[in-house]
């Protein structure tokens, strides 16, 4: 009986500590985990040259604009604190627009630029039929885990 | 508890289990096939992701199986390792093919709705590949455990490596809350949901055959043993 009380404790200890050793591997990886910068990042952290990352946030409302060519489109890139413009030439996924969370692999300019060589769209977490969808769309989570 | 202890006698568990193991399969049939009538003919198409959006109705119940079978193995591994009970280690064994599958069509069907969604079929975010690696911890777990029987062991090692792999499960779960993922947030929490009545009324009941079905199949597996 005894020893059988004395495995619990051990078992239970090990479940304990194997959880507890996956959420610290959880927010120590934050930073070499993220699958793309926030622009936000760049603007504390400088900005990463001379290699090809992700950037991802939301497509600052207003800030499409096509260009004369037909395949280039410039935009912005906002994560509620901070802004990048992004220039990308190419078609751009469905789900791409403006409101909307998007996810840019390519490389960053000296000028602060960033040159998107694709762009994946970031879908949220909400799910709606057309009829309701008329209220305003924003990827909530990219704004607001900038805070902590 | 003299109620449990009565469950344990495997000769007690097999008569009350046998019998119940087509109700619980045939239950969780049903279950789907209404779940996907009403999935595919009766709800609306979500405003921005069209008709891709009735894929959650596979996809989310498979990602809760994949997760519940790790912690269904997790538990028994530690009721294994603690009671020495042979039905707890046989439990983990049975657990572990279906939840592999589980886990399988949770990836299968993320990708194909990433495709039209994101614009890729896989990228390795944060909670894409943690859901990857446990797949690959359910083929690992498979063939520690029949390794271990085969060389007659009692199971303590594969018991051991199934309390160690639960360190995936609070990783797949908060990834996409603490790490910058492609992967959106969790949509459904205890008390709401940010998917629409609408779209959702069809995933509980799916959510519940698949479970069934899910307990249905591992029950079939104990019992062949």
């Amino acid at each position: 009986m005894k020893a059988k009380h004395q495995r619990l404790t051990l078992a239970l200890l090990a479940l304990g500590a194997v959880v507890v050793a996956g959420l610290l591997a959880l927010s120590a990886l934050k930073d070499q985990a993220a699958f793309f910068y926030a622009p936000s990042d760049v603007r504390r952290d400088g900005i990463p040259l001379g290699r090809a990352v992700r950037l991802g946030g939301m497509v600052e409302d207003g800030s499409v604009k096509r260009a004369a060519d037909g395949v280039t489109v410039h935009f912005t890139v906002t994560d509620g604190a901070a802004t990048t413009p992004v220039v990308f030439a190419g078609i751009v996924p469905n789900l791409f627009r403006e409101k909307s969370g998007v996810v840019a692999e390519g490389r960053f300019e000296p000028d602060g630029r960033f040159v998107a060589s694709n762009l994946l769209a970031k879908h949220d977490e909400k799910y709606m039929p057309p009829e309701m969808a008329g209220k305003m769309h924003e990827t909530k989570t990219l704004v607001t885990d900038q805070t902590s | 508890m003299p109620t449990l202890h009565a469950f344990a006698n495997p000769a007690r568990f097999l008569k009350i289990a046998k019998p119940l193991t087509p109700l619980l399969f045939w239950a969780g049939v049903v279950l789907v096939a209404i779940g996907c009538w009403a999935g595919l003919t009766l709800t609306p198409p979500d405003y921005l992701q069209g008709e891709t959006v009735r894929i959650l109705y596979i996809h989310v119940p498979a990602a809760w199986l994949g997760m519940g079978g790790w912690s269904g193995i997790a538990i028994s591994s530690i009721m294994a390792l603690v009671w020495r009970h042979p039905l707890a280690t046989i439990a983990a064994r049975a657990i572990a093919l279906p939840g592999a599958v589980f886990a399988a069509l949770c990836l299968t069907t993320g990708s194909i709705w990433g495709r039209p969604t994101w614009g890729t079929w896989w990228e390795w975010d944060g909670r894409l590949t943690s859901m990857l690696l446990l797949f690959f911890v359910y083929l690992g777990y498979m063939a520690l455990a029949k390794a271990d029987a085969d060389r007659g062991g009692d199971g303590r090692i594969p018991a051991l490596y199934g309390v160690a792999g639960s360190v995936l499960l609070p990783i797949i779960r908060y990834s996409v809350v603490w790490w910058n993922t492609l992967h959106q947030g969790p949509s459904i929490g205890l008390t709401q949901s940010s998917i629409a009545g609408a779209i959702l009324w069809p995933l509980p009941i799916m959510l519940l055959g698949f479970t069934l079905l899910f307990a249905g199949i591992v029950a079939m597996r104990k019992a062949e043993r």
